[in-house]
Parts: structure tokens; sequence; C-alpha cells
């Protein structure tokens, strides 16, 4: 209750500010509906209203508050808009259609999945090597780092046309994109991970004549698990970044960035924001998983605090 | 002695039987083998100049096989050019890259930044000084944090024009949320102790966070900004792919990537990943400057 309270005010209060946000932003064009319409506007034309502040605009035509809130293609949806077209596009929809926003969800979430399964993958096995070769602890480590400073979701588009021109297609481009993103993370978590055993406890093993191969298994496996679930929540986030990114280029076929780059194209705000709300949910989705897994396995190891 | 010979021996071995079933590949693999056997006897050293080497030949044995691979078996321009050719396209097009530079870095990326972490500083130290701001803001922060933030760059570009306004605002959203979560956490970082220490000297709450709890923040802090290069470079350019003006690292890789000149595009990306490692480069040496006291520095 502590804890619900205060985040629910923020949530209300945003919300709150949302709504006022959207008056003066939607104002101007409301006016113009509303002169075609007939109604009497203050300042009468168009021209005369170009230079004036919208708030001011607001004062002197308080009736047209409501409007703004329920425009077709305001420059700011109010939430319910968002709302309602998050409802009508994921229940009322049939899921095969090109309109249900779950389907667009689903070509999303099966890139970065993938994406997030090799990415991960390769970022323990990098990890263990990092942790037993010492020329590959000097030299890989740091371009590891370096990599990340390179844009690479700014070159997400080039490295999807240069695949589909030699012929990989559909979900393994975005997933390449997704698996680069998510790796990193895993790496520097592991390696973290794998040597945080303190010098007690390899002692330990090293007096029972413990292999390499043993002590992994036995020892700094167990100890990096709560590492790698902590860099695996940053990893899958960073995942869905990279497979949103990675459809922008396609021509805007299907999955949410899709949906984001047609909404921008046809200044369908409404359905950018819904699509934007839907990568936000996914992200949460799939972050509260990894956070319900971690919290099972660190409690039946006896890691959890 | 034996053993040594043994391992080099496999380093032998794997080129010699590829060159078997194709020159090239036992060519590709002969030259990996070499520079990975000349890193593995570099890090055994204990001269730090030679520790200092092995990154450097790791990075230069990329790039030879990258030349190496493309031109022996003659891979299209327009898939993948050769390093060469990309240091060529550099050396001619200066003007466009520094005019691209300008345009997506200083006035996009280094603009946004500074706002977006003013902002988030500047909420922060009122989360700070509110228990309760702080209980409802922080989890709301962390999820935003994690969010497709990128994301917003269509609704921004639709409400600040096609210029590099545009640009700062995404990257002043992008960058808000980390920054904001790592003071806030940094803030509370200053054990119990400190704390009291502080509370005895009667000292006032701004008198406790100048001189206690904003030099303990630091080391967060400087995460957060750390986090936030990248990401201010990233939103920079993605957001260009949304509308620019004909100038701009994320204009031009859009538009050469249809060009199929993909030498610039990664003449573009070289100069990213060189202004990415500066801009991250000086903020970690700032960092360094201010929390030298912190455990991690020491050496």
């Amino acid at each position: 209750m502590r804890l619900i309270f205060p985040v629910l005010t923020v949530i209300a209060a945003l919300v709150a500010i949302w709504y006022a946000v959207a008056v003066p932003m939607n104002i101007k064009g409301v006016l113009v509906e509303a002169e075609r319409a007939g109604a009497v506007v203050t300042p009468e034309t168009p021209a005369a209203r170009r230079d004036m502040s919208a708030l001011v605009l607001v004062a002197t035509n308080s009736f047209a508050i409501p409007a703004t809130w329920a425009q077709d293609r305001p420059r700011l949806p109010a939430p319910h808009q968002v709302a309602i077209e998050l409802w009508e596009t994921t229940i009322e929809k049939k899921i095969t259609s090109k309109r249900s926003l779950v389907f667009h969800g689903w070509v999303t979430l099966s890139a970065t999945m993938l994406g997030f399964l090799i990415g991960s993958a390769a970022g323990v096995l990098l990890a263990i090597g990092i942790l037993y070769n010492r020329a590959m602890d000097l030299s890989v480590m740091p371009w590891a780092i370096a990599s990340q400073t390179i844009p690479i979701l700014a070159i997400a588009p080039m490295i999807i046309v240069v695949l589909n021109s030699v012929g990989v297609q559909g979900l393994l481009p975005k997933a390449m994109i997704s698996a680069y993103l998510s790796f990193f993370p895993v790496v520097v978590g592991m390696v973290k991970g794998l040597r945080s055993p303190d010098a007690m406890q390899t002692d330990l093993l090293r007096t029972y004549n413990a292999s390499p191969a043993q002590s992994l298994w036995v020892l700094r496996l167990p100890a990096s698990l709560p590492y790698l679930f902590t860099s695996l929540k940053v990893a899958v986030a960073a995942s869905l970044v990279g497979a949103i990114v990675g459809e922008l280029p396609t021509g805007a076929v299907a999955g949410l960035g899709a949906r984001l780059l047609a909404g921008s194209y046809y200044g369908q705000t409404i359905q950018i924001w819904s699509a934007l709300f839907g990568a936000a949910i996914l992200a949460a989705l799939l972050v509260g998983l990894i956070g319900v897994v971690q919290r099972v396995t660190l409690s039946r190891m006896g890691l959890s605090q | 002695m034996t053993g040594a010979l043994r391992s080099y021996g496999a380093f032998l071995a794997v080129p010699l039987l590829a060159a078997v079933l194709d020159l090239r590949l036992g060519l590709v693999l002969a030259l990996w083998a070499a520079a990975w056997a000349l890193n593995v006897w570099l890090s055994r050293s204990t001269a730090p100049a030679a520790r200092a080497a092995v990154p450097v030949v790791f990075g230069l044995t990329i790039l030879a096989l990258w030349e190496a691979t493309v031109r022996l078996y003659a891979v299209p321009g327009v898939i993948l050019p050769p390093p060469s050719a990309i240091g060529a396209r550099i050396a001619t097009s200066l003007p466009i890259l520094w005019e691209d530079f300008v345009q997506t870095f200083i006035k996009g990326a280094l603009s946004g930044y500074a706002m977006g972490a003013l902002a988030a500083f500047a909420v922060a130290l009122l989360v700070d000084r509110y228990g309760f701001l702080r209980r409802g803001l922080l989890p709301v922060g962390n999820f935003m944090a994690a969010l497709p933030i990128i994301g917003t760059a269509p609704i921004l570009v639709m409400w600040f024009g096609f210029d590099w306004q545009s640009k700062a605002a995404v990257v002043v959203v992008m960058v808000f949320f980390p920054i904001l979560v790592n003071t806030v956490e940094g803030l509370r970082s200053a054990d119990r102790m400190q704390r009291d220490l502080m509370h005895t000297y009667a000292a006032s709450h701004w008198q406790s966070l100048i001189f206690l709890r904003l030099p303990a923040a630091m080391p967060f802090i400087f995460n957060g900004l750390k986090i936030a290069t990248t990401l201010a470079l990233i939103g920079a350019i993605v957001a260009e792919f949304f509308g620019s003006p004909i100038r701009g690292m994320g204009f031009r890789i859009s538009t050469s990537v249809g060009q199929l000149a993909l030498d610039m595009v990664w003449a573009e990306i070289t100069v990213a990943a060189l202004a990415g490692s500066a801009f991250y480069g000086t903020v970690a040496l700032i960092e360094r400057r201010v929390t030298f006291w912190h455990p991690s520095m020491r050496h």
C-alpha cells in the first residue's frame, strides 16, 4: 500500500498533465474544424490565429476544449483515445487481421525472442571464454565495450537492406540486430558474475582438486545467476528496441515498428501512440516475466534476500 | 615447451587443412591463426606495453581479415566494401562528413544531451527532497527507462519540425530517464553513519546535499551520464530517419543505402563510432577527475 499509493498518484498526475497539454496542442486544428462547421470562433480568420499563442486561443474559445480531446487526427491524442484504439486493435480485432496490434506485436515479439536467445547464449559463451582465456580477455573486452559506442541502431537499416540483398529475409535480419544489442549487457554481467566467488570459495574447490570445468559448473555458474538475471532484463528490453528499429526500413510491412512508420507517413497519430503503448506493454511483460523467473529460481537456490 | 608447441601446432593444422579444401579460406584462416598466436604470446608477457598492444593487434587483425576476405572472395562493394575503400571515401568526402557531424552530433545530440541531463538533475533533486515523490516516481522512471523510447521519434519530429530541434527533443527524452534513475539512486547511496554525522553537525538539507550526498552520488550520476552518451547519438541519428533537412548522419545513411553507396554509409558509421567513443571517453575522463576517491578508480 505504501508503495502503490505514491505510484498511482504520480500516474494520475501524468495523465492529468497529458489531458491539459492536449488542449493547447490541438486547439488550432479544432478551431479550423469548428469554423468550417459554422461555429463562431474569436479571431475569425486562420491567418489571424496563426501567430497567436495557443493558450490565448484556449482562453478565448473555451467552448472548443472538449473537442480537443476527440479529434480524428490530433497532434496529441488524449489518453482515452489511445486506450480505445488499443482496446479496439487488440481485443476486438481478429488476431489474423492486418489491423490487429496483436498480429503486429507477435511479429515483433518473435524477432525479439530469437535475437534475445542468440544474443544471450553468445554472451554467456563469450563470458566463459573471457574467464578462461587471458588472450581473449585482453583482446575482446576493450572491443566489446567500444562496439557499444557504435550507434548500431543507426546502421540497423543498412544491415537489413544488405542482408536482404544477399537473400537473408524475414525474421533473421531483425533478430541479428536484437542479438547484437542484447549480447553486450549479458557479457558484462556474466563476466562480473563468474568472477564474483571470493578467494575462500575458489580455494576450497582447489583443495578438492576440482577441474576448471567442475569449478565452473558447481561454483561459478550458480554464483553468476543473480548477475545474469539482472543483465537479462536489460538485454530483453534492448532486444525489443532492436527489433522495432529493425522493422523501420523494411517498407512497413508488419510489426510494431512498421505501425509506427505507417502512422508517421499518414499522420495517424492515434495509431502511432497505440503502437508505442503496445511496445511499452510488451517490454513490461517481457521484463516482468524474467523478473518472475528470477524470483522463483533464486528462491529455490536459496539466494534471494 | 612441448605444450606450447602442441598449441601452436593447432594454429598451423587448421589453416593447412582448410587450404586443402579451399586455398582462399586457408589464407584467411592462416592470417587469423598467426595474429591470434601473436596475441596469445603478447598476453603472456607482463610488460605493460605488450598488454596494451593486445587489443590493438586484435582490432588490426579484424580489419586485415575483413580486407582479405572481401578481396579474395571478390565480394561486391554494394554488399560489403573493404576497409581501404571506406578509408578512401572518408578522405575524399571530409566536408560532407563534417557538415553531417555538426548537424547531427553538435546541434542534435550534444544540445539534447545537455538539456536532458540538466532536466534530469533538477527533477532528481526535487524527487530526492520529497520521499513521496521518490516512492512514486522511481518505479515509473525505472519502467520508462526500459521502454522503447526511440519510438517517440516520429511524434517528436511531427511536433518540432524536420530540423535539429526535433532531434534534440528525441535525445532529451531518451537520456532523461537513465540519468534521473541513476541520480536518485546515487543520492540515497550515502550510508547511515555519514548521514548521522551530518545530522550531529546540524547540517541543513542543502548543506548535507552539497557536502555529503552529491559527492557520494557522483559514481552513480556518471554511470547514468555514460549510458546516456550512446543513447544520445542513437537518438539523434534514428530521429533523422523520420524526416530531416538534406544533411545529417542519419539522412546520409538512409539515402546512401538507397543509392547502394555502401562506402559512404560505412564512412558515416566510422564517424559515428569515433564520435561516440570520443564522447564516452570524455565523460569517463571527467568521471576519473571527479570521483578519484572511489575504489573502482584505484589501480
